[in-house]
């Protein structure tokens, strides 16, 4: 028993008090609520002189949209930028982190960062935390040794490819690219097919949608970034006018009203305080 | 919580295969002839039921002379093998010499069972020295090490050792050797589901390596019925 003399000292260490009682209400269907994870279509490609990369601006939290315009292309450095799916918090601070490694990578050397490099510091910070970081990556970027795609997974496995997809929608945009991908495509030719298979993803795909963003990093000179390049989803234009017109509803007499307002006001005075003794 | 599922798609996060740990599912092999050793592995990366990457390469290079054929995890081999890249190199460095292949075995085992608790990789690591010639050391997932003539692993590899065995003839030709592992790799693609795509391999001799791809459609033709 607790007194103010003899306090009762509070146990040392963790609590584990709460976690009999999250497993029972997990298992009764109240689970623990999650972090939000992007259903996301991103994809990469290279063509003729450089890649281009797309992705979907649809953020959601399980089945809502929490974001209808979200930015998916994040910028690396001048050369490179990565599209980013999963869990929107650390696509964000993964691709900020190693933006700023490799800037800082560039100012040391004095040169333009290979796009191997990204890779690396990617894929060792994403090993290094086992898959507990969400973030699937789809990098692409122009260097002396020409255009690279790198797909990185969460786990921190690295694949280097022509075309690359990734995210929910990844399906849907893949069977774009298997059908039509070519080696050499011209810049047009690149990008209509790009926003074909972002389209595919928006389109069939619940956790992509809205519009399309495409980046293009072209070997020769910056980066094009065409935030909303395509809105894939325009409202449509009401036809008609549901309003009523004036004098649809015919008048049948007029009779004015006038409002007489009565007011009360309360004053609250307050009793002074007199003492009886002091008065004269 | 029943009536919320119209179908399992309606929850964008339910996509499964897109978390799931990165696997290669796969048939690896290496085989000693009379003047190297021959690698070969098939090209399919899985992620639960989804082809991640159809023209994967699991011959990855460790030195001029040593390769090695990664199955189990897609994170954790590529990990393993830049390390022990890093670990040759700088031997290398300081031998002034091509290291032996016993040495990066040695290696690859060391981190292997260290970590054997939070890793899983099946690793053959073939290659050519100056004092051994061609040599093959496969590396099983707890971490041992054992020299061998020839070798096989992945998934695909229980379909084929029957094969392997009623085969194998020590001291090839380069050409049977070549052969040996194609049909070898075929046969482990046709029957495991986790297996597919091309087959990639990979000649080590006191030369160096000669690699080479041998497509879908140009594989040799087994009894299909």
């Amino acid at each position: 028993m607790a007194t103010l003399l003899a306090p009762e000292i509070p146990c040392p260490g963790f609590s584990f008090e709460n976690c009999q009682r999250n497993a029972f209400l997990a298992q009764k269907g109240f689970p623990a609520p999650k972090a939000t994870k992007t259903g996301t279509t991103i994809v990469g490609i290279i063509y003729a002189d450089g890649v281009i990369l797309g992705a979907d601006t649809r953020a959601t939290e399980n089945t809502i949209v929490s974001d209808k315009n979200c930015e998916k292309i994040h910028y690396l450095a001048g050369n490179m930028y990565c599209c980013g799916a999963g869990t929107a918090a650390d696509t964000e601070m993964t691709t900020q982190t190693v933006a700023s490694q490799l800037e800082l990578q560039r100012l040391h050397t004095g040169r333009t960062v290979p796009v191997e490099t990204a890779a690396t510091l990617l894929k060792r910070m994403l090993f290094r935390y086992q898959g507990h970081i969400g973030a699937a990556l789809v990098l692409g970027g122009v260097d002396r040794t020409g255009p690279h795609i790198y797909c990185i997974y969460p786990h921190g496995s690295v694949d280097k490819l022509p075309y690359a997809t990734m995210g929910s929608g990844s399906l849907a945009a893949m069977a774009v690219f298997e059908s039509r991908w070519k080696p050499n495509m011209n810049e047009e030719e690149g990008k209509k097919l790009v926003r074909d298979a972002i389209a595919a993803g928006i389109f069939n795909d619940l956790g992509s949608g809205s519009n399309v963003d495409i980046c293009v990093i072209r070997n020769t000179g910056p980066a094009q970034y065409l935030r909303t390049y395509e809105e894939a989803n325009v409202k449509g234009k009401k036809q008609g006018s549901y309003r009523y017109r004036i004098g649809t509803t015919a008048v049948l007499k007029q009779r004015v009203i006038p409002l007489q307002v009565e007011s009360v006001s309360v004053h609250h005075v307050q009793a002074m305080d007199v003492d009886p003794s002091t008065s004269r | 919580m029943a009536a919320s599922i119209i179908n399992s798609y309606s929850d964008p996060s339910s996509t499964e295969w897109m978390n799931a740990p990165h696997s290669t599912g796969t048939s690896i092999m290496a085989c000693e002839f009379n003047g190297g050793v021959v690698i070969g592995a098939d090209s399919r990366t899985t992620t639960g039921v989804y082809i991640a990457n159809r023209v994967t390469d699991k011959l990855t290079k460790i030195t001029d002379n040593i390769y090695c054929c990664r199955s189990g995890s897609a994170a954790d081999t590529q990990a393993i093998a830049d390390i022990v890249t890093y670990h040759l190199n700088f031997h290398k460095m300081e031998l002034g010499e091509e290291p032996l292949v016993q040495t990066a075995a040695s290696i690859f085992r060391e981190l292997c069972y260290n970590y054997r608790d939070s890793l899983m990789a099946g690793i053959l690591v073939a290659g050519w020295d100056k004092r051994l010639g061609g040599q093959i050391y496969s590396i099983p997932i707890g971490g041992m090490v054992s020299r061998q003539a020839v070798s096989i692993g992945g998934s695909g590899s229980s379909y084929v050792y029957g094969y392997v065995d009623a085969n194998f003839k020590p001291n090839m030709s380069k050409e049977d050797a070549v052969k040996f592992v194609t049909n070898t790799l075929t046969l482990a693609m046709l029957r495991d589901g986790s297996s597919g795509g091309v087959v990639r391999l990979g000649v080590i001799t006191e030369a160096g390596v000669e690699r080479s791809v041998i497509l879908g459609d140009q594989l040799p033709k087994f009894y299909e019925g």
